[in-house]
């Protein structure tokens, strides 16, 4: 890749909730469904084009590998005098696991390696996990003596660092989502409730009880209020080996629920997002999207 | 080899006038594979909307340490999504060792739980075999509770389970 085209991708992942449709996001756990009395899973995360590959970029997050501040290792470098190419890659998410009973538990072993993050969890408790990087960002863009600036910061900074004679000030809150569900023993919904902030799938059907050929019922919501009339889309895994995408559009109903059938066992990536959300910073607008990797078994 | 087992509570002074037996014939296949291991076995009856009506018998790796054999149990896919995911392994007169290849006899007795409880109706008792590094192979046997008369059920698998014979006697 020329560093050109590589400086594009760095700075794709640095607009990431906002341009998630450049690639795709997404972790994969070694298995959903566990039995036994001390069960581990592991799960890669990573940014990359096809699914399930780690072919691109791992994904960043702040609580594995390496440090806030400090690339990927082998990560590509920048331009001199830029620093190394991972520090561009904007915030790292922020991994989020929330055990059965709806505390919150350490992963352990993470790493973060050239293409792909991996990290385990020891799964101590019976029930659902919910597996979570979640990524708050601020953008905004502006004008200033006719030159085009971009900026990324929290609430906080906005207001000192955007000088006050910016023109042409937008300013995009980002609340973006990547999950997956793993359960041992028996499915339960504790750790599934809603957190009231960004795009969240709340089960009818359970995450981890998709079977091929029955039709599975989640509902959306945004920022805790039903995600009506949303698109959804559904890939299945496996694309390296088949010629179609295999893409699969669907659409929330009136009360943001959604129903959908697949016919082939595997993992499929399911995506979604709502732009022009009402935020909370003046001005603002706020984009949320969601991803979760979700694991049909046959009958 | 044979092996006949006795499953469930049949005292002959709790045998109520109704009681039916249950008597089942499950061949485990001898498979030329370089790698053999007994499969995990589980044998249940199912309602028409495929939920569990009554679980009979699960064969695992009941004997390793720390009660490792249970790891795999959800390799047995449908009988862990329908119930074993509810159970807490071990459980009496359920949990049984793996089987050899061979023909297997197991009897249920109609005085003892779970069939004694069982209401007159339309099930299908299930076989689900999982071998590890091998296949799974699940069937279905269509049957009528309580039998009116003496039936023989049978089912025959393709590759993790054999012949399989039922016979139901009033």
């Amino acid at each position: 890749m020329k560093t050109t085209a590589k400086l594009a991708a760095i700075a794709l992942i640095a607009c990431l909730p906002v341009s998630a449709e450049a690639h795709r996001l997404w972790m994969l756990p070694s298995a959903t469904v566990l039995s036994g009395d001390d069960p581990w899973i592991t799960i890669d995360a990573a940014v990359s084009n096809d699914l399930f590959y780690f072919e691109h970029f791992p994904m960043r997050l702040g609580n594995i590998g390496a440090d806030d501040d400090g690339p990927p290792a082998g990560a590509a470098k920048g331009p001199k005098g830029k620093g190394p190419a991972g520090r561009r890659g904007g915030r790292p998410a922020e991994l989020v696991v929330t055990a059965p009973d709806g505390s919150t538990v350490e992963a352990q072993n993470g790493n973060t390696g050239r293409y792909r993050s991996t990290f385990d969890v020891h799964l101590k408790q019976k029930g659902t996990y919910r597996i979570a990087a979640i990524n708050e960002m601020l953008f905004a863009s502006y004008k200033l003596g006719g030159e085009r600036k971009r900026w990324r910061g929290t609430a906080d900074t906005l207001a000192k660092e955007i000088p006050a004679n910016a023109e042409e000030l937008s300013v995009t809150e980002g609340y973006n989502r990547v999950e997956i569900f793993v359960t041992s023993g028996k499915p339960t919904d504790t750790a599934l409730k809603s957190t009231g902030k960004g795009l969240e799938l709340l089960p009818m059907t359970h995450p981890n009880d998709l079977m091929v050929g029955e039709t599975v019922k989640f509902r959306f919501v945004a920022d805790g209020k039903p995600a009506a009339n949303m698109p959804v889309k559904v890939i299945p895994g496996g694309i390296r080996y088949r010629d179609k995408l295999g893409e699969m559009d669907f659409k929330t109903d009136g009360e943001g629920v959604l129903s959908f059938k697949v016919e082939t066992p595997g993992m499929y990536w399911l995506n979604a997002s709502l732009s022009d959300l009402p935020s909370t910073i003046d001005k603002a607008k706020r984009r949320v999207g969601y991803t979760a990797t979700l694991e049909f078994l046959p009958q | 080899m044979r092996v006949a087992i006795t499953v469930g509570l049949s005292g002959a002074m709790a045998a109520p006038a109704l009681a039916a037996d249950i008597n089942l014939n499950v061949e485990i296949p001898r498979l030329s594979v370089a790698e053999y291991h007994r499969p995990y076995v589980a044998i249940w009856l199912e309602r028409p909307d495929n939920s569990v009506a009554a679980n009979l018998a699960v064969w695992y790796d009941v004997n390793l340490r720390n009660n490792e054999g249970t790891k795999w149990l959800k390799d047995l896919r449908q009988w862990w999504r329908r119930t074993g995911r509810e159970l807490s392994m071990p459980v009496d007169g359920l949990s049984s060792p793996t089987r050899a290849p061979g023909k297997h006899d197991v009897a249920f007795s109609g005085a003892g739980k779970p069939l004694a409880d069982l209401p007159p109706g339309q099930y299908q008792l299930v076989v689900e075999a999982a071998r590890e590094v091998g296949g799974r192979e699940l069937l279905r046997i269509p049957m009528q509770w309580p039998p009116k008369e003496t039936v023989n059920l049978t089912a025959k698998g393709e590759h993790e389970l054999g012949a399989i014979s039922v016979t139901l006697k009033p």
